[in-house]
């Protein structure tokens, strides 16, 4: 709920969602639901649900926040051949594991 | 329920538009016949993919009105003049076409009976579509029950529109409440309200939800739905009220066409 954003235009604020946004292209590098695994933010060491996290979605890619310190946790891009991802903004992600 | 591990992997599927329902001015619903589908709960998505002739594709996501109980899918789309998708789905799709979509997807805005209550439920626009699966779904699943099996589960939806016409389900949202004593539907109308108006004609403030919302000491679960900017500001408002943030499940649009 903090914020802490002052730099960034007040469109990309408005462009803001939910990680349950990114559930789509979450799904299709990962088979379990990643929206509620829970990630470790490398910036601030705040845990929280994939869902929570601040998503910004553009024709680049992903960008996934820290609902805490802002920072960036996951990044995903697309490009014709590939999709990549960037998790280097989490020291960890704990997914339930399939019963 | 299978647990997540479990779940099939989801994938693009082709659904056959069965009908096309007209809600308000600038939304309707579309009743999808989707062959395959393993089942949602309240509260999930899909995401709708177009691809024009060249091979240009456009994808967007869509909540689910339908709930789980339902044999059709039912996707309410609000018409965005700018979008790139919605006057597509608004404007070109007729019953009998084909319409390319993936899911259900995503597992963290979800509510069923199980999940339990009380419940709260804010919307802003569109906002009500995911929320009106779970009224749909709480329904449908409590139609047997008895009333006191209702008064584990009690709702209360706040609901932000611009007038009185754009209340998206309006009806059906009278009727469900009408039914039952344990639903209780809280309309504010923020920019135009008819002749006769005793309810809220405010945008959603902490007052209002200090005035609708559940005591925080009875832990409702709370979802919230709509445009960023009204989301956050719910949001914020309700755990200065004392509300858990766990317990406090956002979702945002992101921009629409105007405030609600």
């Amino acid at each position: 709920m903090k914020k802490k954003r002052t730099a960034r235009k007040p469109s990309a604020d408005a462009q803001r969602v939910d990680g349950n946004a990114a559930a789509g292209i979450l799904s299709e590098l990962f088979v379990p639901d990643l929206t509620v695994a829970r990630a470790k933010c490398a910036g601030c060491g705040a845990t929280r649900t994939i869902g929570v996290l601040l998503v910004y979605a553009h024709g680049m890619g992903t960008v996934m926040r820290c609902p805490e310190c802002d920072g960036v946790v996951m990044r995903i891009a697309r490009t014709p051949t590939q999709i990549w991802l960037d998790a280097s903004g989490a020291t960890s992600i704990a997914i339930t594991a399939p019963r | 329920m299978t647990s997540i591990g479990a779940a099939p992997r989801i994938v693009w599927r082709f659904a056959t538009v069965i009908e096309v329902l007209p809600e308000t001015r600038e939304t309707h619903s579309l009743i999808l016949d989707v062959p395959g589908w393993p089942g949602h709960r309240a509260g999930q998505h899909v995401d709708v993919r177009l691809t024009a002739a060249d091979g240009y594709q456009a994808e967007r996501s869509y909540s689910i009105a339908s709930p789980p109980e339902d044999s059709h899918l039912a996707l309410t789309v609000e018409r965005l003049d700018d979008g790139e998708v919605s006057p597509y789905l608004s404007d070109e799709l007729h019953s009998g076409d084909k319409l390319e979509l993936r899911g259900p997807i995503g597992g963290y805005f979800v509510w069923s009976v199980e999940t339990g209550g009380p419940l709260l439920l804010v919307a802003g626009g569109s906002g009500i579509v995911p929320l009106m699966a779970m009224l749909r779904h709480r329904d449908r699943a409590l139609a047997k029950a008895d009333m006191p099996a209702r008064h584990l589960l009690p709702v209360r939806l706040l609901y932000s529109s611009r007038r009185w016409d754009d209340v998206i389900y309006r009806e059906e949202l009278a009727g469900l409440a009408e039914k039952d004593p344990t639903l209780e539907v809280n309309h504010t109308l923020t920019r135009e309200q008819p002749d006769g108006w005793t309810g809220f004609k405010r945008r959603i403030d902490r007052e209002m939800l200090e005035a609708v919302a559940w005591p925080p000491s009875e832990q409702p679960r709370v979802f919230v739905c709509g445009p960023t900017p009204l989301v956050e500001a719910v949001a914020t408002s309700l755990v200065e009220l004392g509300h858990q943030p766990a317990l406090v499940k956002t979702e945002r649009f992101g921009p629409t066409g105007g405030s609600v």
